[in-house]
């Protein structure tokens, strides 16, 4: 005799929104709450999202386990040595350390460099770092190639005049034409373009010429220095033992060269070894904590809104006492007073909550375009997050219109309808 | 229909006990319109209670159409509520944001009936209450005795075994006190029990049966020559 309780009852729904109707202002605030709550969640899911995107691209331009030796002079006195010295690497020092740590190491590479030198093609002239290097460069530097080859150990063999340039400066330089084969004269000297390659990093990376490391050394008066040594280290499948060993052998690489040259143990820019692994690993620890500070904040945002519903829900209870107590005398089960209650507060907080995620998500798709910073790169949430957001609201809706919903099954019609 | 005995009812208040039935018996036949009489604080409003099953007593029992009405939950207690008794009320008790049509519908919404079915059942009922015309209004819109007459065919819609009126007059004044009356005596005229709770001399002798009650006990329980609203009502406005 009595009618089920379904969802879907359409009576129910009718009364639903007959008291959403008569109720308009004090339904809109309650929606408010909960709509800005998800709003809030979302634009800070989606900017943790963009940092996290952003910190990788940025890692993404060279190879995550990537391990660089640099010289510069010495600011401590050391053995009677006085400060001030320059440290130069030479040619030995990268068969040394490369013989010395041959388990540890993957590609390796010296680097004769040359800042801003001039590279002209055909009339056009630009300015481009210059890197004398071996054919893993490619590896270390992340590099992919678009055209053509990378260098090889014969060309080092050799000491061929071939050039490897960036994506940038074909753009410049060529026009758009094909640049294989044609000749580029870097001071001076004739280059024979073999490949074009690209960077993630982007321009910056791109800006630059790689020639095989005795050529360079040969044609710009290098002798037998270089400027730098960049290795990779072989992956353990741990990333926190590949973190520790990339560190172990920074180390010990500082200590061997710093012995060598007689650097104090402390002089921390004469000699400097810095590791990708250990930065990446700082970031993405950092990275995480932002997240989950973000998720905090939203997560308590979102947990005000359904305490504001449940507020607002245990006053229209009070505010239909008598009502609901005419309902119950004229036959309503308790049951059917919970659903009421309940299935309005669950109904204001998905729609809210659904306005919210669109606003959101509507408005992280506007700026995205226009947040132009290396470090946040197209802030946007993932859909399923914001849909599992959004139905933990709802079933937090639910748990909000619980207790003023027990609240009204429990009113006695005996006491909602005596005359005050 | 209605058979109680030895019924006892206390309020705690405080530390005090307050007894406010001290064994009542009490029977009412099918087709009976009895009125129950008393000053305030005699106890006719808890009885009235306990006979609507929003209240329950102490101790004693009551029978309801032969069903004991024992130890009820709530649910059970809707039920028998929504299919045993209708409702009326000195303040009416209307839903106020909905028509006079949706109002009436109420209780048929309760018992499971399909929207058309309840729709016409309710317009039945208003039609027999005189406010066809007025089914779309809001209760805010109609007169005290408009009211209590959708009132009324609310209460009358589920087709309920007894009619529980407590003061409805209370809230009006004495010409359409007289007219509420004359439509409670029709109803009961085509057979339906009533039970009316009023503190009114002339109302109380609208109905077939006075039962007095004073500090908890019944003192008198007497049949009356029942006296027909709609001629109290010429009387009294011949006299204006």
């Amino acid at each position: 005799m009595q009618k089920q309780q379904r969802m879907f009852d359409i009576e129910r729904w009718q009364e639903i929104f007959e008291t959403i109707g008569k109720n308009k202002l004090r339904t809109f605030l309650t929606g408010l709450s909960v709509a800005s709550g998800i709003f809030i969640l979302v634009i800070l899911l989606g900017f943790s999202s963009g940092i996290q995107k952003g910190v990788k691209s940025q890692f993404e331009q060279d190879a995550a386990n990537r391990v660089s030796v640099r010289t510069r002079t010495t600011t401590k006195s050391y053995k009677g040595l006085n400060p001030g010295r320059k440290i130069q690497l030479r040619n030995a020092d990268f068969t040394e350390i490369n013989n010395k740590y041959e388990n540890e190491l993957e590609y390796k590479t010296a680097i004769y460099n040359m800042w801003g030198s001039q590279v002209t093609y055909n009339g056009e002239t630009g300015n481009y770092r210059l890197e004398g290097a071996s054919p893993d460069q490619q590896w270390i530097e992340n590099a992919s190639l678009v055209q053509g080859r990378f260098l090889s150990q014969d060309d080092m063999d050799e000491t061929r005049k071939v050039a490897i340039i960036g994506n940038i400066i074909k753009k410049d330089l060529f026009k758009g034409k094909d640049p294989i084969g044609e000749i580029i004269s870097i001071f001076g000297v004739n280059f024979k373009v073999v490949g074009v390659y690209s960077d993630p990093g982007g321009d910056r990376e791109e800006g630059r010429v790689f020639v095989p490391l005795p050529t360079s050394q040969i044609a710009f008066n290098g002798g037998d220095r270089v400027r730098s040594l960049a290795y990779t280290v072989k992956m353990s499948d741990d990333f926190d033992e590949a973190v520790a060993m990339s560190v172990a052998l920074s180390e010990n690489m500082e200590q061997h060269i710093k012995a060598k040259y007689s650097v104090h143990p402390e002089d921390r820019s004469a000699v400097r070894v810095s590791n990708t692994l250990e930065e990446a690993k700082k970031i993405y620890s950092l990275i995480a904590v932002i997240r989950n500070v973000f998720w905090f904040i939203g997560i308590f945002t979102i947990i005000a809104g359904v305490v504001g519903v449940s507020n607002i829900m245990l006053i229209i209870v009070k505010e239909r006492t008598k009502e609901i107590g005419i309902r119950k005398a004229i036959g309503a089960l308790p049951s059917s007073i919970v659903a009421l209650i309940l299935q309005e507060a669950i109904f204001i907080t998905a729609v809210a909550g659904f306005i919210g995620l669109f606003l959101g998500v509507g408005l992280l798709q506007i700026i995205s375009p226009m947040v132009d910073n290396d470090f946040i790169k197209s802030p946007q949430v993932d859909f399923n997050t914001a849909i599992t957001t959004v139905f933990i609201l709802i079933a937090a809706g639910a748990l909000a219109g619980y207790i003023p919903a027990r609240r009204a099954a429990r009113i006695k019609p005996i006491d909602a309808l005596r005359d005050d | 229909m209605i058979e109680i005995s030895d019924l006892h009812k206390s309020y705690q208040m405080g530390n005090n006990s307050l007894h406010v039935l001290k064994g009542i018996n009490f029977k009412v036949k099918e087709g009976e319109m009895v009125s129950i009489m008393g000053s305030s604080g005699s106890g006719k409003s808890t009885l009235l209670n306990i006979l609507g099953m929003l209240d329950e007593a102490d101790l004693g029992s009551y029978a309801l159409d032969g069903t004991p009405i024992k130890n009820l939950n709530e649910k059970v207690a809707a039920r028998y509520r929504n299919k045993f008794l209708g409702f009326v009320f000195q303040s009416f008790n209307l839903i106020n944001y909905k028509s006079a049509l949706d109002n009436v519908a109420m209780p048929l919404y309760y018992q499971g009936t399909k929207r058309a079915e309840r729709t016409e059942k309710a317009m039945h009922y208003l039609e027999k209450v005189g406010l066809a015309q007025w089914a779309t209004h809001l209760p805010s819109e109609l007169s005290g005795g408009q009211k209590q007459r959708v009132a009324i065919a609310r209460a009358l819609a589920s087709d309920p075994k007894v009619l529980l009126a407590d003061e409805p007059t209370g809230a009006l004044d004495t010409t359409t006190s007289y007219e509420v009356m004359e439509l409670i005596q029709n109803i009961n005229d085509e057979g339906k029990t009533i039970i009316l709770v009023t503190h009114e001399d002339d109302i109380a002798h609208m109905t077939k049966r006075i039962v007095n009650l004073k500090d908890g006990i019944i003192i008198d329980d007497s049949t009356v020559t029942q006296i027909r609203a709609d001629e109290a009502r010429a009387k009294a406005t011949a006299h204006v």
